[in-house]
């Protein structure tokens, strides 16, 4: 082959790469660091994992995340995938308003979505005395911006499979229903799984629009996060962050299992 | 007979009903907690402003004229936090492109590694944006590892002022986006015919003639893609400019954030998110009309 890359073109590529991985890898060495204030290593210690623990502040906002991200990726999963299979699977007027409706939500700024949530939610309340807690607006929002998302990623998956199968299923007496949940769903899975991953992955992670519209005692753990790197008093944040990074590495690289296997099965 | 199969036999001969059935919850959804939340704040950029953050009915342009007069308000130029938005996305943008483009290029040709490559590029779009800020504070920030190794070193004996400035909020938003712009370039990198490549060679190109004659046109439609998903975060970006700039870097972002949540000016606050959401609707309308003149043109 001619076509080998240039030295100085591998160089610039590793130079990109060292830019975006090595603030996160020097974040993670510190959080096993054995000194409160400097930067300097004074040798390993678990004591800032171990901190996380004591904190009832940090323990009560990974509930209220791991709350909403469940609740949010469940119903949206759901609606996300129903969506889907309207679109991908039925032939109607009014398609391609739907498809830009759909596309809203992926380009409208973070602020924005939650912004215009907090005045429909502050309308309500002083308009029509329609007080929306803070832990279902919180759920609302995040269903609303996942939406899209598991529609787009559950509809490449359905247009790529195979219509044949379900028609067999329906030759062979099975009605549409049953056609679905025995022959579509079961190899739709791995789209929807994966969908579902990245929902609650955007849902946990996400911290602009939450903290527009959280309250007391709804917290989640960004909000926390966010609160420490402000104040920045000692490295458990560091910790934390290593925590939230590992986990959400752990899902991605699941995620990313997951298509690579749903690919592989269709190219069969 | 069952609602089932009443509702499959009075469906079977309408595909369309059949189908707003399946779209109908998620459509609802959408309609009643994004689309219509925007055209309250729409139609609240309109209204005069009462006491305590609210409205008062009635329809006024002073929000916009506010925003956009050249005068300043309070010590506050409008003009000038637009302007910084603009030059921040477009300069962000800019470096994204500088810095993704010979990343995507190695990494689709980079053979067995191309896995591995890619997933590093995917990984740090998906981990949380949040802890990403903050791992760029945790260097660039004074008592940062920046600062602090160069104090240890003895080259230094005060803090660079790193952080807050311009140059970090640059750093946080380049490090946040940069994979939006590798990911379509590798993508319509990886579709080139090498072929192509070839035949270009036996005509006589030399490698740079190559590059430029070859490659980077065919992976135009990546570049446009990159660049937009770069440049519309980027106008939309709260945290980075919150996290890394302070006062003196606002962005759009943070002025609505402040309208909303302390200064208690609604309706400025919703004029203000829509200057935003108009520039990111003229970036759309740029890109959808860029890619379907590329698609006339390769049809």
């Amino acid at each position: 082959m001619t076509q080998r890359i240039p030295k100085w073109l591998i160089a610039v590529a590793a130079a990109v790469y060292a830019f975006l991985h090595v603030p996160l890898l020097v974040l993670v060495v510190f959080s096993f660091n054995d000194s409160k204030y400097g930067v300097s290593w004074q040798g390993f210690t678990l004591q800032w994992y171990q901190r996380l623990f004591e904190r009832s502040d940090i323990i009560d906002s990974l509930k209220v995340s791991l709350e909403v991200g469940l609740a949010s990726t469940v119903i949206s999963t759901f609606l996300g995938t129903l969506l889907a299979m309207g679109l991908a699977r039925h032939k109607f007027s009014g398609r391609a308003v739907m498809e830009s409706l759909l596309y809203v939500p992926v380009v409208t700024p973070e602020i924005v979505v939650g912004i215009s949530l907090l005045l429909l939610f502050g309308t309500l309340r002083t308009q029509m005395s329609v007080d929306t807690p803070s832990l279902l607006s919180i759920i609302i929002a995040h269903v609303a911006f996942n939406i899209s998302f598991v529609t787009i990623v559950v509809r490449s998956r359905l247009e790529g499979m195979d219509r044949n199968l379900e028609e067999a299923a329906m030759i062979l007496g099975a009605d549409e229903f049953t056609a679905f949940w025995k022959v579509t769903v079961p190899q739709l899975w791995p789209g929807i799984l994966s969908g579902a991953l990245l929902a609650f992955i955007m849902s946990f992670d996400d911290y602009v629009i939450t903290s527009l519209l959280t309250g007391p005692g709804t917290s989640t753990l960004p909000i926390v996060v966010y609160t420490m790197a402000r104040k920045n008093i000692e490295p458990s944040i560091n910790a934390i962050s290593t925590i939230i990074l590992v986990v959400t590495s752990v899902l991605i690289w699941f995620a990313d299992r997951l298509e690579k296997r749903d690919t592989s099965l269709a190219r069969k | 007979m069952s609602p089932r199969l009443a509702w499959l036999r009075w469906s079977a001969r309408r595909p369309a009903a059949r189908a707003w059935g399946l779209m109908l919850p998620g459509t609802l959804w959408l309609l009643v907690f994004f689309l219509i939340p925007l055209l309250f704040m729409l139609g609240y950029s309109f209204m005069p402003k009462a006491l305590y953050g609210g409205v008062k009915l009635g329809f006024t342009l002073e929000h916009y004229q506010r925003f956009l007069s050249p005068g300043t308000d309070n010590g506050f130029l409008y003009l000038v936090i637009l302007w910084r938005t603009i030059v921040y996305s477009v300069g962000c943008t800019a470096l994204c492109l500088l810095m993704g483009y010979p990343v995507a290029y190695v990494i689709s040709r980079a053979g067995p590694w191309k896995n591995i490559l890619v997933f590093l590029i995917v990984l740090p779009f998906w981990t949380s944006f949040l802890v990403r800020t903050f791992a760029t504070m945790f260097l660039l920030r004074d008592t940062g590892v920046i600062n602090e190794s160069l104090k240890a070193l003895g080259l230094i004996t005060d803090a660079l002022p790193l952080m807050p400035s311009a140059f970090a909020v640059m750093v946080g938003l380049v490090s946040g986006f940069l994979p939006f712009m590798v990911l379509p370039i590798y993508s319509s990198l990886e579709k080139l015919d090498p072929s192509l490549l070839e035949a270009a060679e036996v005509l006589g190109a030399k490698p740079f003639q190559r590059f430029t004659k070859v490659v980077l046109p065919l992976s135009m439609p990546g570049v446009v893609a990159g660049s937009l998903l770069v440049f519309i975060p980027a106008l939309g970006s709260f945290l980075t400019s919150d996290l890394l700039g302070g006062a003196k870097e606002e962005m759009i972002g943070n002025l609505v954030q402040r309208q909303f949540m302390t200064a208690g000016n609604w309706p400025f606050g919703s004029a203000s998110s829509f200057v935003m959401m108009a520039m990111v609707l003229v970036a759309v309308f740029f890109y959808l009309r860029q890619r379907d003149s590329a698609a006339a043109m390769g049809a």
